[in-house]
């Protein structure tokens, strides 16, 4: 055994440029299919873990993005009469309705586009709550607030501004001053991160909006099931505004249910990239076959000449074999380096959801088996 | 009396060439003894060639029977047949055939390699054939670093590295000037002396009064025996 290798070994060593080829377009493919598997599991990861730290006893209602032909603008949005009904449903414990706007925001001279949520006292403490947060500096939103804002992790300690804002400044935000009061620890990602968070009184007011609820976020009461209770809000919802089953404007979802649409999207996208990575990698597959094909050809007579020596039919093969071999294996091993310094590359570069290494593992291994199989 | 080693039994072989077939050899039969130094000579495509692949087991007669050592050779399978080339039977080409990615040393220990002789064993071996065929010196250098009548050392150490009973020399000095092709052929007859069988193929008049027997092939067909 030790023989053969030494023997595939030297074969490979003599065409040295060829042998390396074959290895550039063997471990392309590895890289792709190590790196584009490990960033989306670990962008997958990421959204769970959110989810997760949201707990699967809250439900989520929007305004439905489609708008169904003939119905008024109006009745798309969900309004503090919708918030009303849902708090009165049975297994609701309790239902916070938030204003999320687009906005422009000023600040020495710098302008940028922030994103500015409106929410009550007790909205404010069950969001700090709920998504596992907590004010690091300065203190916490109050209804008595009303030029103040309470901003998002990067606004203080991240990049969202060139001169970083302090407690005590003053941001405008749609042509109003505002106090800096406080800042929420870091969420993970840029637009949580950036988010602003004012009284919902005094957002509507500037940005003239009237009554108007971005998103009601509830949370079920202990002993109930999540999924029978949004069930009941749809219903009263859908009696409330008029609309029959199947064309509501509103979209009532538990959290789970919320995962897994994004993981069913994501899935999708998973599998496309990994198929295009798949395709280097056959084209690689291919590659290895090609070399080896034209190192037999060039070589019969030197494999006639080894079976003259008493090489058998299997001794020749096993030579040929551990050559293809090493080529999958060595390209393997530097596709699964270039492939985790890929992912870990492109984690540093977008720094926002985490690339965890967890699954690339095992995979690669079973990759490495591909290029045997291809050419026997 | 001597042991008959090489025995062949109205022995043909045809090949195809496109639509005809071509009858290389067209029923030998021969009787070789151990210890024979055999010159066979004739022209080009003849069939010498093809009946040395045969006596070698290189190739199977398309009727007719070989004997090897007392075996037929023609009913074996594959592996088996490997296993006598390694063995009985040392291989001479006129290009040489060694492996340019291995050492002097290394192309000798190969016949070994596939015998299952482990390595100290080998490297023993074959510096002592080295030392028979007068290289030891050049033993760590590559095919392509060493002069033909050196290669050709080579290559009879290579033959002789399972220590077999038959060499088969196929126009051994063919590609060697005619100084170097007389010290090949020495070594040859010393190799004879010692006891092995030699088979030599060749079309140079001047290496038969090398042999003990000469056999002349025409056509497929042995059409003189004699010395």
């Amino acid at each position: 055994m030790k023989d053969y290798f030494f023997l595939a070994f030297n074969n490979l060593k003599r065409r040295k440029l060829r042998s390396w080829l074959t290895m550039v377009g063997i471990f392309i493919g590895i890289a792709a299919v190590v790196a584009l598997i490990s960033l989306g599991q670990g962008l997958q990861n990421a959204i769970e873990e959110q989810f997760e730290q949201l707990g699967s006893d809250k439900i989520i209602i929007q305004p439905r993005g489609m708008m169904a032909p003939g119905s008024a603008t109006g009745s798309l949005k969900l309004t503090s009469k919708d918030l009303k009904v849902i708090e009165g449903v049975r297994g609701v414990e309790y239902a916070s309705g938030y204003l999320i706007k687009q906005g422009q925001a000023k600040y020495k001279g710098e302008a940028g586009i922030g994103f500015a949520t409106g929410l009550t006292e007790i909205d404010f403490e069950r969001m700090m709550e709920m998504a596992g947060l907590e004010v690091i500096d300065g203190r916490g939103l109050k209804d008595e607030d009303k030029f103040k804002v309470v901003v998002g992790y990067d606004h203080i300690y991240g990049d969202t501004w060139e001169k970083s804002l302090q407690i005590g400044s003053t941001i405008e935000i749609e042509n109003h001053d505002f106090k800096v009061i406080g800042v929420v620890s870091k969420i993970g990602n840029p637009i949580d991160d950036n988010l602003l968070y004012v009284s919902k009184d005094i957002l509507k007011e500037i940005l003239d909006v009237e009554d108007e609820e971005s998103q009601i976020l509830v949370k079920t009461a202990a002993g109930f099931d999540p999924v029978k209770v949004a069930e009941t809000i749809e219903r009263k919802l859908r009696n409330l505004r008029g609309e029959k089953e199947g064309q509501e404007t509103f979209s009532v979802q538990t959290s789970e249910q919320l995962l897994e649409s994004f993981s069913n999207i994501f899935g999708i996208v998973q599998a496309v990239l990994v198929g295009i990575a798949a395709i280097s990698l056959l084209v690689g597959g291919i590659g290895i076959m090609n070399t080896m094909y034209t190192s037999v050809l060039e070589r019969t007579k030197e494999i006639g000449t080894m079976k003259a020596v008493g090489a058998k039919n299997s001794d020749i093969l096993f030579i040929f074999l551990f050559e293809s071999g090493l080529l999958g294996l060595v390209g393997g091993a530097i596709g699964i380096g270039i492939g985790i310094g890929l992912g870990k590359g492109a984690e540093y570069i977008a720094s926002t959801a985490l690339g965890t290494d967890l699954l690339q593992a095992a995979f690669p291994w079973y990759l490495i088996g591909g290029p045997y199989y291809f050419l026997f | 009396m001597k042991q008959t080693i090489i025995k062949l039994d109205n022995v043909h072989k045809d090949y195809k060439m496109g639509d005809s077939i071509v009858q290389a050899v067209e029923g030998i039969d021969l009787e070789i003894k151990k210890g024979d130094f055999i010159v066979i000579i004739g022209p080009s495509g003849s069939g010498k060639s093809t009946m040395m692949n045969m006596v070698g087991a290189l190739d199977l007669a398309t009727k007719g029977d070989i004997f090897l050592d007392g075996q037929n050779i023609e009913h074996l399978e594959e592996s088996k047949l490997a296993q006598i080339r390694g063995r009985k039977i040392g291989f001479v080409f006129q290009t040489f055939n060694l492996i340019p990615t291995l050492t002097a040393l290394e192309n000798i220990t190969l016949p070994m390699i596939f015998q299952g002789v482990d390595r100290d064993e080998r490297i023993k071996r074959a510096e002592k054939i080295l030392e028979n065929v007068r290289l030891s010196h050049r033993k760590n250098h590559l095919p392509n670093e060493l002069s033909g009548g050196e290669r050709q050392r080579v290559a009879i150490g290579r033959a002789l590295a399972n220590d077999p009973e038959v060499i088969l020399a196929d126009e051994p000095t063919g590609n060697l000037d005619t100084k170097t092709g007389a010290e090949i052929m020495k070594l040859f007859k010393d190799l004879n002396k010692k006891g092995k069988t030699i088979i030599l193929v060749t079309h140079d008049i001047n290496l038969l009064n090398h042999a003990q027997k000469i056999l002349k092939i025409q056509d497929g067909r042995i059409v003189k025996h004699g010395k």
